[in-house]
């Protein structure tokens, strides 16, 4: 069955791909969609047999790589982790196939659109059911592929192809870590194979590995490397930058890679591996620390962003450091969690934000909307679901997620679990307060689009509807559904042998046991967020003006998203291509060539030309050469044989 | 036929050659062409038709030459004429026959004068080639050897661009230094163990001392061929000037010979020296995947771009070698040949819109795509083979060098693994700005998509490139019991011997 699930949508991508000109755009969307919803449905009935039912398994398709000791196959390998990754990823792609149908109707090239989509969801499976660390790079790379090709989706916007090119090297860059990861762990426990890794973990828990003339804790050295890719793919600060650029793809595309499924794969990785991370404190102090700071970070840039999108794009940045310092407080659960949650919410209020934008006419500046919440009230109301959800206020689905992350961080009782637990509730309250900023200032207060515009303001259609439907009911109902499964009481049985927690290190059982404040703060955090945001927003609009004016210089900053951008640019994207520049001309031509071929050349010429004048012609100056060649000789002779 | 099957693979384009000096003979200058167009094809095709037979025969699990054919050439000096593959050679003798009749094709119209010479010049080019892989006498081989330079010479320098006789003097003037210094070690090799055999010198073992002079003579011509930095310089201008056949050929063969040569001499039969020097290799060869990733940046050229990258890509194939273990060397072999297919291919993209627009500048290109779709997914495949993505055979070759550098040495691994970023850079750069963007330029407009006869060329192609991305067993097996023989005569003799590389203090390890 899980093939079917993974390989209908690779299916669906050659033939949208390939034979999109036969079929027609209307053919493609059928097949590819149809495919996809499949799939899903297949997902939800190995979900059942798999993480309710406890039946894992692994299948070998047949061997990729068999180079000395060094083997591993393509295979599908099923466990709770994957099974929930699964229906996230089929779920909520179909939705998006579905919207898209809707969204991108007026696009000239549906077909390629869709086989990209298709193309997405192949990977992304075959990195979640991957079951060695090399297809998961294969996975990981492809999604990576993917979305390179969406973000450029418009490749006739310069500004679509430089981010799906930044996107694609700042990922890389992050690859680099994940590859010399797998190396290690190769050379360390001689496989990649997740069933044979696992194992030895304990046992090599103490071994050393020598790393860049540097010896360390060989476990914990390989989960920095595999971090940093990890850090890559979900936006992690540093590597972060390219998630907010990628917004220049298509909407559809920020809600299934940017937001709900692809940028997710660190996430996915780390629990993957979770029975070497447990044994790498140190590693699990930094994940902690770096999560907790991209939560807070990430948030504050959210509070000053006026693109819609980019508002969006930073929130599901911070939440994703939500999901890292879960684990690094070894609340994998928690993590999963939250990523299903987020999953559902995030690609429902992008996918509601696509419809105010497909409203709008493709306007994506919050500071020219406002005043349409009547003329759209279902997208409406479903942003208020997605909002409620982010803002994580019970019941909704983020209540039971993110509370419970940041339970797990205080209930860890360690400098960075406090520092995460404080940094995460504010994130919560900024998170709360750019959600309903983003609210007021697209719905409500005076219009300040042009009439024109404003006319044409109208309710997306069906085929969009439905899927922020589907996911609005996930966003309600994910939390308190998922609660006893993924972090309650029933989670020892639901995640089987998928998640490993050292006994000392259980801190999601720690966080049924904290005091009622530690509780209740998160959730007065995020309401004083929405109260300010009101009082900000919609009672005394002049005040945020004012506020800004009060902090220039930080706001600024913050505007700019840190400076990250100009940093990067000054350091690494402006001196590679100036040294390219230097290396080709003073190094190839000034140096290489002007010694070595040239140069000899020149000399053999300047030689032959000196040599060419002795041959004057006249015979008294070879006469005179031969006299001092006499000369010459005899005074060796006489010199080396004197002393005899 | 069993029996003198690499013979027949060998000379049959040679014959061919030779058919069409005498029989292609026409008042009419049109019909010679077609003619010898035609012949050239027939010959290569069915080179290469009958080259599978090494494929489908050749037995696995051993590291024993196989299809071995011996006469004696020259008693009174010992030497033979004497033939015969192994894993690590067959699959290049398919790479070259696989090559040429897909260069011909390329080259049917796009080549316009003095075509019957033209195809004489790839047929004995294609000799020499299958000749220096299957060569088991180190005369025989030498002769091959060099032999490749006199048609590729004449490629570059007759159907060359404007500058190609500066093109084909550097390259003449880079490969002679080499040889030169490289005959001088097969006669002292000669003269010190008294055999030209190949099979007898890869079991005679040299004193430490000669080891390392012999070794420094062959590195001189192999290293330019490689070609690594920094004796690299004529490689842009040899691929910018020659037609783009020629380009084919260099980058899918030509540039394999003086790594093959690391495989077939300077491993086995100088162990302790290539351990000695091997941190010499790691250093030229990190400079190279570095510094021509960065040069690579810069080009303005979409040909000199693909150039500067093969050199790139060939760091990875020195540093697998001499990382020599399993992974390390199958890496190097494996990346070989995705090269030789990959740049071949990438090569002939160029060609495509080349023979359109007369122009290789990338800044006269831009949205391509919007009238050549085909050829856009064509280039993206291949543009992302060279990158490396995984699925691709660029991938394999890649990632199994660095898992062997990294099992050597971690510092070799981590400043080769920059590359990944540096080859996409530039890959992306080149891809974004010939194929994406706006369609602008007006004389663009009219650009059609890829004819039936390109799609013929890139199919095959395109198709392999996958295999090797998704299936490497195929090839993997075929290389592996000769690889590990490789390995482990290399470790038993510097185990034996006790050698250090030079500096060993300095990289630890």
């Amino acid at each position: 069955m899980e093939n079917y699930i993974v390989f209908l949508p690779l299916l669906g991508a050659f033939i949208a791909g390939l034979f999109g000109r036969f079929i027609g755009d209307r053919g493609a969307q059928v097949v590819t969609t149809g495919l996809l919803l499949v799939s899903a449905f297949l997902s939800i009935l190995v979900f059942k047999d798999v993480a309710l039912d406890g039946n894992s398994r692994s299948t070998d398709l047949f061997t990729w790589i068999n180079s000395g000791d060094f083997i591993l196959s393509w295979a599908l390998n099923i466990d709770t982790l994957t099974a929930v990754m699964l229906i996230v990823v089929t779920v909520v792609s179909s939705m998006v196939h579905l919207y898209s149908v809707g969204y991108m109707s007026e696009d000239k090239s549906i077909s390629r659109f869709f086989s990209y989509l298709s193309l997405f969801t192949f990977f992304m499976l075959m990195l979640v059911t991957s079951s060695n660390l090399v297809q998961m790079f294969f996975g990981w790379e492809g999604v990576g592929l993917a979305s390179y090709l969406l973000i450029g989706f418009w490749y006739e916007k310069q500004s679509a192809c430089a981010a799906a090119i930044k996107a694609f090297l700042v990922n890389r860059v992050a690859d680099i870590g994940f590859a010399l990861g797998i190396m290690g762990v190769y050379v360390l426990f001689g496989t990649v194979d997740f069933a044979a890794i696992f194992p030895q973990a304990e046992a090599l828990s103490t071994a050393q590995i020598t790393f860049l003339n540097f010896e360390g804790h060989a476990l914990t050295i390989i989960c920095l490397l595999l971090f940093i890719g990890a850090m890559g793919k979900s936006a992690q600060l540093g590597l972060h930058t390219w998630l907010p650029d990628a917004m220049e793809g298509p909407t559809p595309v920020s809600a299934l890679i940017h937001a709900a499924t692809m940028v997710t794969a660190g996430v996915f990785m780390l629990c993957r591996f979770s029975p070497v991370f447990e044994y790498a404190p140190f590693a699990l102090e930094v994940v902690t620390y770096v999560g907790a700071a991209t939560a807070f970070f990430a948030a504050t840039i959210g509070l000053t962003q006026f693109d819609i999108k980019r508002v969006i794009a930073y929130s599901t940045c911070s939440q994703l450091g939500y999901m890292f310092f879960a684990i690094g407080v070894s609340a994998y659960g928690g993590a999963i969690f939250h990523l299903m949650t987020h999953a559902f919410f995030k690609a429902l209020l992008f996918l509601g934000a696509g419809s105010v934008i497909h409203a709008m006419h493709h306007e994506q500046d919050m500071r020219k909307m406002g005043g349409i919440w009547k003329m759209i009230p279902a997208t409406y109301l479903l942003m208020w679901v997605g909002s409620i959800a982010l803002a994580g206020l019970p019941p909704f689905a983020g209540y039971f997620s993110k509370d419970l992350i940041l339970e797990a961080a205080y209930a860890a009782h360690s400098t960075q679990g406090t520092f995460a637990f404080w940094a995460g509730t504010a994130a919560a309250f900024m998170t709360a307060f750019y959600s309903w900023r983003l609210l007021i200032m697209t719905f409500h207060g005076n219009p300040r689009a042009d009439e024109h515009t404003m006319k044409g303001v109208h309710e997306s259609p069906m085929t969009m509807m439905i899927p922020l439907l589907v996911l609005a009911l996930g966003a309600v109902f994910a939390g308190w559904l998922g609660y006893s499964y993924f972090v309650g009481d029933m989670r020892a049985e639901f995640w089987g042998e998928a998640i490993f927690v050292l006994e000392a290190n259980d801190s999601v059982e720690a966080a049924h046991h904290v005091p009622t404040w530690v509780k209740l703060v998160p959730l007065i955090a995020a309401i004083s967020g929405i109260v300010l945001a009101y009082v900000f927003y919609m009672f005394a609009p002049g005040l945020p003006a004012a506020f800004v004016r009060m902090v220039k210089p930080v706001h600024s900053f913050v505007y700019k998203k840190w400076m990250f951008d100009e940093l990067y640019d000054f350091l690494f994207v402006q001196p590679a291509r100036k040294l390219g520049r230097f290396l080709w001309k003073s190094g190839d031509g000034a140096v290489i060539d002007a010694y070595g071929p040239d140069g000899v050349s020149a000399l053999t010429r300047r030689l032959a030309g000196r040599a060419s004048r002795l041959q004057s012609g006249y015979v008294y100056h070879y006469a005179f050469a031969m006299l001092i060649g006499v000369v010459a000789l005899i005074t060796w002779y006489i010199v080396t044989n004197a002393g005899v | 036929m069993q029996d003198h099957l690499l013979s027949i693979v060998t000379f049959a384009p040679l014959f061919g050659a030779l058919a069409i000096i005498l029989l292609v003979r026409s008042e009419n200058e049109e019909a010679v062409a077609k003619n010898s167009r035609w012949v050239a094809l027939w010959v290569s095709g069915v080179t290469f038709l009958v080259s599978l037979f090494l494929w489908t025969g050749f037995e696995q699990g051993t590291s024993d030459f196989q299809f071995v054919e011996q006469v004696e050439w020259m008693p009174s000096l010992g030497l033979t004429y004497h033939m015969g593959v192994d894993g690590i050679s067959v699959l290049f003798v398919l790479l070259s026959t696989l090559l040429t009749p897909i260069c011909i094709i390329s080259s049917w119209g796009a080549v316009k004068k003095r075509v019957k010479e033209y195809m004489i010049a790839f047929l004995i080019l294609e000799t020499m080639m299958i000749g220096m892989f299957c060569a088991l006498d180190i005369v025989v081989f030498y002769v091959f050897f060099e032999g490749v330079l006199i048609p590729m010479f004449l490629i570059i320098g007759i159907w060359g661009g404007e500058r190609r006789v500066y093109a084909a003097f550097k390259l003449f003037l880079y490969t002679l230094a080499g040889s030169v210094l490289m005959l001088v070690a097969i006669l002292a090799m000669y003269f010190e163990s008294g055999t030209a055999n190949i099979v007898e010198l890869l079991a005679y073992s040299f004193p430490v001392e000669m080891q390392k002079w012999l070794w420094v003579a062959f590195f001189a011509s192999f290293a330019v061929k490689v070609p690594m930095w920094p004796v690299h310089t004529w490689l842009p201008d040899a691929h910018v000037e020659a037609p783009t056949a020629g380009s084919v050929i260099l980058a899918g063969v030509l540039l394999k010979m003086g790594a093959y040569g690391f495989l077939r001499f300077s491993m086995p039969m100088m162990p302790d020296a290539s351990l000695y020097f091997s941190p010499l290799v790691y250093a030229l060869s990190i400079v190279a995947v570095i510094y021509t990733s960065l040069v690579a940046l810069a080009q303005e050229d979409m040909k000199k771009l693909i150039a500067y990258s093969s050199v790139a890509h060939m760091g990875y194939v020195t540093i697998g070698i001499f990382a020599a273990n399993q992974q390390g060397v199958e890496g190097a072999i494996y990346q070989m040949l995705s090269h030789g297919v990959v740049s071949a291919a990438l090569f002939l993209c160029v060609g495509v819109v080349y023979d359109r627009m007369h122009t290789r500048e990338i800044n006269r290109y831009g949205g391509v795509v919007e009238k050549m779709p085909n050829y856009a997914l064509v280039f993206m495949v291949f543009m992302l083979a060279s990158v490396g993505l995984p699925g691709t055979g660029g991938f394999v070759g890649e990632f199994l060098v660095l898992v062997g550098a990294f099992k050597a040495n971690t510092w070799v691994a981590a400043l080769a693994a920059t590359g990944m970023v540096l080859g996409a850079a530039y890959m992306l750069w080149l891809y974004r700005k010939v194929v994406f963007g706006k369609l602008e330029k007006d004389d663009l407009k009219s650009l059609l998509d890829l004819s039936l006869r390109e799609k013929a060329i890139f199919l095959p192609l395109l198709l392999i490139t996958l295999w090797m991305g998704i299936y490497p067993p195929s090839f993997l097996n075929i290389m592996s019991a000769s690889v590990s023989n490789l390995v482990n005569n290399y470790e038993a003799a510097i185990t034996a011997s006790n050698a250090a590389p030079m500096f060993a203090q300095v990289f630890g390890q």
